[in-house]
């Protein structure tokens, strides 16, 4: 499928406005970025772990979505949307509906990372038709940014506050995505905003057309969480992919293909100096967080040059 | 009963809720106005704009609508003034304002 | 004329579930109920049925899944037991809530810690206050015929209901039990059409929204109606089978109360053992009688009341704990029952027992009679929360 924006935002979007998330906030680009992905005919059942986005866009009795919709709890919406797949499944056989419907669950990273990965790991692992997105922004931040296995190194957070003894979070991120890919499934991707929205919307696509279970991981970055100034938005998420913090590729039936390598890999900072939650980083003795965290994208980068054949 | 989510006013009763508060429409959040959060606003300068729309898959809240292949005006009803837009832009046509209500 | 059988109350539910053929079953194994979801899996398997069969990874899941599929517009069920029931219990709310009948088989069990795997009902109870309709069986054929009643009933009011029996004691152990042929559960049971479902390419749907003070209280209201309409419905529907099956069901069986003046309330497979009680004791010409609760929810409030207004004393049976410091679940719904009606003369006393799989025998029934006895002779209700049959 060739990509063309203009012809991409001719298609209606399947998220209104009046939602309730945050100014500048990433989750609410990321969902209507995949939902628009959709081809507009096909039908749709969107999930969503309690998130933000879930407790926003479905206060009752406002509804965002223009597809029906489905909010379970905050740890189960890979086996809510197993229960709902399966459930067209077995009406198409009894010939109950006849047209074609498609899956997507939402969550954010405490849902999916953390307190839904098992969930998850068991829809994916069935190999449900349906499609999977963390929009993931690093914390869990409906409660008051507390820290999640997807919190970056040294970030502070609400539980992992840059203290004078312990400086922030003191674990690395978890790497999702090759968690996902380790199930065997045959589509995964991690992606984000840049540019015209290219790399999202045809992974999108992908991840809803492939037959079978499918992961896409979105950063969406989190302005109140993260503290950077809302507008900033797009310059995050390219620093995220120039430093290399934030790979993009995708994964086809177990092959890696990198979607995108800097011409010139900017150092973290560039990075990091972005955002208030690594601040601390920034003062007079903690350069070595710095370095250590340069080391730890080095070596993931290198890692994934390698799986990508690059 | 027709359950219609325009009738779940605050002064529904608990005979006429719409049963397990499920609503039986889409995009019923089309009539929160959410604008009325915005401290700062985008202005759009028409001939400064060249339609590359880039500006339009970056905001949150769907204010920027696609019409034959051209953006419109912003959707100030929705609009949280999130200033995303303005910095994507290549070209400059979008200007944060403060938003004088 | 039904079809005579030998079946464990396993078996017997699996293949009411079979007689329903379902759209769609999410479950995951745990003892005593884990044979419902392998005989279901063999009738999937040899083509028995065309249910969607999800072997899901938890209980969690199990529930999960059974909400997902019924709000897209499909029957769900499920079966599980003791912790597994524990573990999906914030699901059993959500079902509630979200108004999705759907049916879960309980073979009853102790609950974890010190871990058992025998039967009480401390996993049911623990969970009664979810919004669930409860019957329980006191044989294999109760357990079949509750099972084939359910859907009718949690669909006709909007909620989901659970089919308890108990572990080991129904479930698996064999009976002889009468089968209805497969075409009268068909036209029995009927199509499940909701009004309104996820996949209606017509009309989209929101499900499980987050409500404010504003409109929760509202929405708590209407639930809890929910409940309580299910009454009628649940003699409505047991009426309509006893026409079709000669066993007729409503919320509570009676035995031998007309002139009793000593009576127990009991759940279970143990009202069986209390009947035997109850027929030697009569044998004696000893005034008691019992109670049956076959519907724990809606609580039969006024079926009680009525049972009981004339006796002496009465014991109420728990085969769990509520840990309050003063009686067993029941008890404590069976006494505000009679408070709320003005009954105030029967003396009463709550009696936890079976935990954990005790035994329980005719004779320590017949132990908890003579006490009521003497209750009421004396008219001293002394300790009112015992502990039946209990190493002291």
């Amino acid at each position: 499928m060739s990509y063309n924006l203009k012809e991409e935002l001719q298609k209606e979007d399947r998220l209104s406005g009046g939602h309730r998330m945050c100014a500048g906030c990433g989750s609410p680009i990321a969902v209507r970025t995949v939902l628009r992905a959709l081809n507009p005919e096909d039908h749709a059942v969107v999930c969503s772990a309690t998130s933000c986005l879930e407790v926003s866009t479905f206060m009752y009795p406002y509804t965002a979505w223009q597809d029906s919709f489905i909010h379970n709890a905050f740890e189960n919406a890979g086996a809510t949307m197993s229960g709902v797949e399966t459930a067209y499944k077995a009406m198409k056989k009894r010939g109950k509906i006849d047209e074609t419907w498609k899956f997507i669950a939402f969550g954010g990273d405490g849902g999916t990372y953390d307190i839904g990965f098992q969930s998850l790991s068991g829809a994916m692992e069935r190999g449900h038709d349906m499609v999977y997105v963390c929009y993931d922004n690093e914390a869990y931040m409906n409660t008051g940014i507390q820290r999640s296995s997807s919190t970056p190194h040294f970030a502070d957070t609400t539980t992992t506050p840059a203290g004078s003894v312990i400086p922030g979070k003191p674990q690395q991120k978890k790497n999702l995505t090759k968690i996902m890919v380790a199930h065997g499934i045959p589509y995964a991707a991690q992606t984000t905003f840049i540019g015209n929205f290219s790399d999202i919307s045809t992974k999108a696509h992908k991840a809803i057309y492939t037959s079978g279970p499918a992961f896409l991981n979105v950063m969406a970055p989190c302005p109140r969480g993260w503290r950077y100034p809302s507008e900033k938005l797009m310059e995050i998420t390219k620093a995220a992919v120039e430093t290399c913090v934030w790979p993009l590729y995708e994964v086809v039936e177990g092959k890696y293909i990198l979607s995108y390598k800097p011409k010139q890999k900017l150092p973290v900072e560039e990075y990091l100096k972005m955002q208030g939650r690594f601040a601390h980083m920034f003062k007079k003795g903690n350069e070595w967080m710095i370095e250590q965290v340069q080391k730890e994208v080095d070596k993931n980068w290198e890692e994934l040059l390698k799986l990508c054949g690059e | 009963m027709k359950w219609k989510a325009s009738e779940m006013t605050p002064d529904v009763k608990w005979k006429d809720i719409t049963p397990g508060c499920n609503i039986f429409e889409g995009g019923t959040s089309c009539t929160v106005e959410t604008g009325d959060w915005r401290t700062m606003k985008p202005v759009l300068d028409a001939d400064k704009c060249r339609q590359c729309l880039l500006c339009a898959p970056v905001c949150p809240d769907m204010s920027i609508p696609v019409k034959n292949g051209k953006r419109g005006d912003f959707n100030y009803f929705f609009c949280k003034g999130c200033g995303i837009c303005a910095n994507a832009c290549p070209f400059g046509a979008i200007t944060m304002v403060k938003d004088e209500k | 004329m039904g079809i005579r059988e030998r079946l464990s109350g396993n078996e017997a539910v699996a293949l009411a579930m079979k007689q329903i053929n379902p759209d769609v079953m999410g479950a995951f194994p745990i003892t005593p109920s884990t044979e419902i979801p392998q005989y279901f899996s063999a009738y999937v398997d040899n083509g028995q049925v065309d249910t969607e069969f999800i072997p899901v990874e938890s209980e969690h899941s199990a529930m999960s899944t059974c909400i997902g599929a019924e709000a897209a517009g499909c029957r769900a069920i499920s079966a599980t037991s003791s912790c597994g029931l524990c573990y999906m219990t914030e699901m059993l709310y959500v079902a509630a809530s979200d108004r999705l009948p759907i049916t879960l088989a309980v073979s009853c069990r102790a609950l974890s810690g010190p871990i058992n795997i025998n039967n009480d009902h401390s996993d049911a109870m623990g969970v009664r206050d979810a919004g669930w309709l409860m019957l329980f069986a006191e044989t294999n054929q109760e357990a079949y015929d509750n099972y084939l009643q359910a859907m009718r009933i949690g669909e006709a009011v909007g909620l989901p209901i659970m089919v308890c029996q108990d572990g080991f004691i129904t479930s698996h152990a064999i009976e002889n039990i009468e089968l209805v042929e497969d075409e009268k559960v068909k036209a029995f049971v009927g199509e499940y059409k909701p009004q309104h479902y996820l996949l209606n390419k017509d009309e989209p749907m929101a499900v499980g929204a987050y409500a404010t003070p504003v409109y929760y209280m509202e929405a708590k209201r209407q639930q809890a109606q929910a409940m309580m309409d299910a009454k009628d419905v649940i003699k409505k529907v047991g009426a309509e089978f006893g026409q079709m099956t000669g066993r007729t069901y409503g919320m509570i069986e009676k035995y031998e109360m007309d002139d009793a003046e000593e009576a127990i309330v009991i759940i279970g497979s143990s009202a069986g053992t209390a009947k035997e009680a109850v027929n030697e004791l009569r044998a004696q010409g000893k005034k008691v009688g019992l109670v049956k609760v076959r519907a724990f929810r809606p609580f039969p409030a006024e079926e009680i009341c009525e049972a009981l207004k004339n006796v002496k004393s009465f014991a109420v049976m728990d085969k769990d704990d509520s840990f309050n410091g003063h009686c067993g679940p029941m008890y404590a719904e069976v006494t505000a029952s009679l408070y709320a009606a003005g009954v105030s003369a029967p003396r009463g006393i709550s009696y936890i027992y079976g935990l954990g799989g005790r035994d329980v025998r005719v004779e320590s029934i017949q132990r908890v009679f003579g006490e009521l006895g003497e209750i009421a002779k004396t008219g001293v209700t002394g300790e009112t929360y015992r502990y039946l049959d209990v190493r002291e």
